[in-house]
């Protein structure tokens, strides 16, 4: 077994309403970023885990992105490729 | 009849139903722990408004792990009443008790206020005790209650009558600003499609005695006690 650190982002389901996306663009825009066209804010999860090899690692955090992480109704998850740690 | 309230740490309104329950109602009811796996013979089960677990992650998310969840989930799949109020809508949501999910309320604010429903289906056995139609008055206390669903799922909600609560104005009327959350549809309240399970925004167990604004919670009770005794 070796230690695997495994990054998730999680985001608000494309076309759903993200109340906290478009207050943060707007914020942006009164800063002056007019160039921001849309911004969505949702959660960057670091997992370590112990596991055989990384595509092991990557397996059980989908599973646990499917199961607790992200809300299979209202939002989707990235998973970036595992890493010895 | 007895009620169970399954208490999460971060509950805060399971005494509000104790009180509902006992008081209000003249019946039994037990405080459930989180960790127990004995539901006490409930025939009716209470998960209460609050904070479980901080709200961490999502609203819900991880009290839906709670070990008794797994006794709740067995209640309702045999058909045992569970009313999911508030935190407890959100719990029913993220353990596959009801469709969809609560969100973050459109206007990012934690809305603290009394709000008018419609009964939009009194066949439930929720809301037996109401007028079809009736517009009753109840608190609302949240910061996540924006009802979504995909387009499919609110379709079937809708043709099946499983909504049983809907925001509208004082009226009766439907418009953005009666909806305190920015819920689909304005739905206040739901029921699965075998209408053993409701859950629901507004807090009817806060809404027992005029004194303290409203009691047009209490048809909500006496709805259940009629048909779990029938």
């Amino acid at each position: 077994m070796t230690a695997y650190r495994v990054s998730i982002h999680i985001t608000p389901r494309k076309g759903l309403l993200d109340p906290q996306g478009k207050a943060v663009e707007g914020a942006l825009h009164s800063l002056g970023f007019g160039g921001v066209r849309e911004v969505h804010v949702g959660r960057h999860i670091v997992i370590e885990t112990d596991a055989v090899d990384a595509a092991s690692a990557s397996n059980s955090v989908r599973t646990m992105c499917e199961r607790l992480l992200a809300n299979p109704v209202t939002e989707d998850f990235e998973i970036e490729s595992a890493t010895a740690s | 009849m007895k009620f169970g309230i399954v208490t999460f740490p971060g509950s805060n309104c399971d005494y509000d139903a104790f009180r509902a329950v006992v008081d209000s109602m003249g019946e039994d009811a037990v405080y459930l722990w989180h960790k127990e796996h004995d539901l006490q013979g409930a025939d009716v089960l209470i998960l209460p408004g609050g904070f479980s677990y901080g709200d961490y992650l999502r609203a819900g998310a991880i009290a839906r792990f709670s070990p008794i969840m797994r006794e709740v989930i067995d209640h309702a799949r045999r058909g045992g009443p569970v009313l999911g109020i508030c935190n407890g809508f959100q719990i029913a949501c993220e353990a596959g008790l009801l469709p969809g999910a609560l969100l973050r309320n459109d206007t990012l604010q934690f809305v603290s206020a009394s709000v008018h429903i419609q009964v939009e289906n009194n066949n439930s056995m929720f809301t037996s005790a109401y007028a079809p139609g009736q517009r009753i008055a109840l608190p609302v206390a949240h910061g996540d209650g924006r009802y979504t669903a995909d387009a499919h799922t609110l379709a079937e909600l809708e043709s099946a009558d499983q909504v049983v609560f809907r925001y509208v104005d004082r009226v009766g009327g439907r418009s953005a600003d009666a909806n305190p959350n920015g819920s689909a549809n304005d739905i206040a309240g739901i029921v699965n499609a075998a209408g053993n399970v409701l859950g629901m925004m507004p807090h009817p167990e806060r809404a027992l005695d005029c004194l303290l604004g409203s009691d047009d919670g209490l048809p909500l009770f006496e709805s259940i006690l009629a048909t779990v005794v029938a």
